[in-house]
């Protein structure tokens, strides 16, 4: 069963070819990190997946109708945007708009989903607080939390530890990489390459349009794809405590 | 919650009452509200169902309506300072009004005026759908609007300063200020269904205000139509201000100051504050328009000047208020 299928998918923005001929499918299970330059097409790559903006060839999520996509995957964007002073627990409800019907109540299942969202963020002591007066850090959480709180087999976020301190960072890791261990997909972009090295179970490299490496950490970040695709030299190795990548220095 | 519906609704139902009893015929409150409901002849019967009733019915309606139209642009806009006037709608439809007052069309044709004002409500918004595209961003929706808005108070004020004759100028400017005086059970008539029909149409959109909270991208990734809002929004909302604007001119004010009072007792969720500001507009119209009659009764003060004179330090209030709390 494969939660996301791209195939011949191309990217055109203004005159410009951004992606071009990309093939990518995730199955179950696996939490894929997203790396690639500045630039590179990361974002653009998962918002035409979504069908957020047009593309050509195939995706298997955009071509869902758009409330069954809602329920299919769960999609942060990079901009962490809460518009109103609504509390905690009203926003992460909001995670459930796909399985409501048009003038629908919110049933049991809907409240449950929330809950256990909000314990599982441990936010459960900020759900009464405005979303709008937490510290970022929080509203990361609580923006999480209103993802999983739309339970979907598939998460993708746009570099959802940008900006977070590193025990935060590890945490959302750490959180991601149990969804997938439940069975959930998460695909995330990220630049932090010693997180997606030490957490992803895949990489895939974005770079000059296309997919430049697609594997397992330890394969995927070879000297050469290094040097190629990001301009670095950087130090590698597998210890008991798991993968540990360092960047050592820019090469020209 | 249900609190604050009940609450609201007894501030309107009581408003309303007042607006039926307040004016400046001599009729007791209790024998007026017997006449309106008992009907026959008489001039009691007359003054309550000819003047009071239709003024009182407009105030609740517009009201309603600009309050509604508010509260949507500010969920959709995700601004507290978006005005329903935003889109250029309120402005060409008094350009509409205004030259069936030049031209002698508002005196000639029955109903010439609303009529007139309703087709510029028209070209208005179609101008505002061809200029900010059927898939356009929030930003070229307020950008079209004040092009619209801008090009339409530039033709009413050549209208106004090629006027050759000074008691049309005098007239154009009074039916600018907006009032409910002297309106008749076929202008309800006329405002009616597209008001209602506006006013439907703005209330379906609460679930996708509501998820516009997290951003557009957010939003449309569960499944919100964005495309779809928006139309159902700049539709929605013209039929509203466009029909009130052209039977009770230009009413500021209503469709900003109270989506921002009443945000805080709805906890900010835009889909509430769609029916609460209904409720809330149309207590301020109404309270307005009772205000009109009872402080300069001789002086036909006008219903725009009250809600701008009401509105504007209201308004001052809420921002110093958001300023401190940084809300």
């Amino acid at each position: 069963m494969t939660l996301l299928s791209l195939q011949e998918f191309s990217v055109t923005r203004r005159g410009r070819q951004i992606l071009q001929g990309v093939d990518l499918q995730v199955g179950p299970g696996e939490l894929v990190g997203i790396i690639g330059r500045n630039g590179a097409g990361k974002t653009t790559l998962m918002r035409a997946a979504l069908g957020l903006i047009d593309f050509a060839g195939q995706s298997s999520l955009a071509a869902l109708p758009a409330r069954a996509r809602g329920r299919a995957v769960a999609w942060m964007p990079q901009a962490r945007e809460i518009a109103w002073p609504v509390d905690v627990e009203t926003l992460v409800m909001l995670g459930r708009t796909p399985h409501l019907g048009a003038g629908q109540r919110v049933s049991e299942d809907d409240r449950a989903a929330v809950e256990e969202a909000l314990v599982r963020m441990e936010l459960t002591p900020l759900r009464h607080r405005s979303a709008q007066r937490l510290s970022g850090g929080e509203q990361a959480r609580v923006l999480i939390a209103r993802a999983l709180a739309q339970q979907t087999p598939l998460l993708m976020a746009d570099e959802p530890i940008a900006g977070l301190d590193p025990a935060h960072q590890i945490a959302t890791m750490q959180l991601f990489a149990e969804l997938a261990a439940q069975g959930h997909s998460v695909i995330v972009s990220l630049h932090d390459l010693g997180l997606a090295a030490r957490h992803c179970t895949r990489l895939v490299v974005v770079d000059r349009g296309g997919i430049a490496a697609d594997g397992a950490p330890r394969e995927v970040l070879s000297a050469e794809l290094l040097r190629e695709s990001f301009g670095l030299r950087a130090h590698l190795q597998e210890t008991p405590e798991g993968l540990i990548f360092q960047p050592l220095d820019v090469v020209p | 919650m249900s609190r604050l519906a009940l609450g609201l609704f007894a501030v309107v139902a009581a408003l309303f009452t007042a607006a039926l009893v307040v004016g400046p015929a001599p009729l007791g409150v209790w024998h007026g509200l017997v006449a309106l409901v008992s009907g026959g002849d008489g001039p009691a019967v007359m003054v309550m169902r000819e003047i009071r009733l239709p003024r009182a019915l407009l105030g609740l309606m517009i009201g309603a309506g600009l309050g509604l139209a508010g509260a949507a642009m500010q969920g959709y806009l995700r601004n507290p300072l978006a005005d329903p006037g935003l889109i250029g709608v309120s402005g060409s439809a008094a350009l509409g009004a205004v030259l069936a007052l030049q031209t002698g069309l508002a005196a000639s044709v029955a109903l010439g005026l609303p009529l007139a004002a309703l087709a510029g409500a028209l070209i208005g918004v179609v101008l505002v759908l061809a200029l900010a595209g059927p898939r356009g961003s929030a930003l070229t929706l307020i950008l079209a609007g004040i092009a619209i808005s801008a090009l339409a108070a530039a033709l009413t004020s050549l209208v106004l300063n090629l006027s050759p004759n000074p008691f049309a100028a005098n007239e154009i400017v009074f039916w600018m200020m907006g009032s409910l005086a002297d309106r008749s059970m076929t202008h309800v008539g006329i405002a009616a269904p597209l008001i209602l029909l506006g006013g439907v149409m703005l209330l379906m959109l609460a679930r996708g205000l509501d998820a516009l909270t997290l951003g557009e991208d957010a939003a449309e990734a569960m499944g919100v139509n964005l495309t779809r809002l928006r139309l159902t929004l700049i539709l929605g909302t013209a039929a509203v201000v466009g029909s009130a604007t052209a039977v009770a001119g230009a009413i500021g004010f209503v469709g900003l100051v109270v989506p921002h009072l009443l945000r805080p007792l709805v906890g900010a969720r835009p889909g509430r504050l769609l029916w609460a500001s209904a409720f809330g507009g149309a207590a301020m119209l109404l309270a307005a328009d009772v205000a009109v009659r009872v402080i300069l009764p001789a002086r036909d003060l006008k219903l725009g000047v009250v809600t701008a004179l009401v509105g504007a330090p209201l308004f001052l209030h809420l921002i110093y208020r958001t300023r401190r709390e940084g809300l």
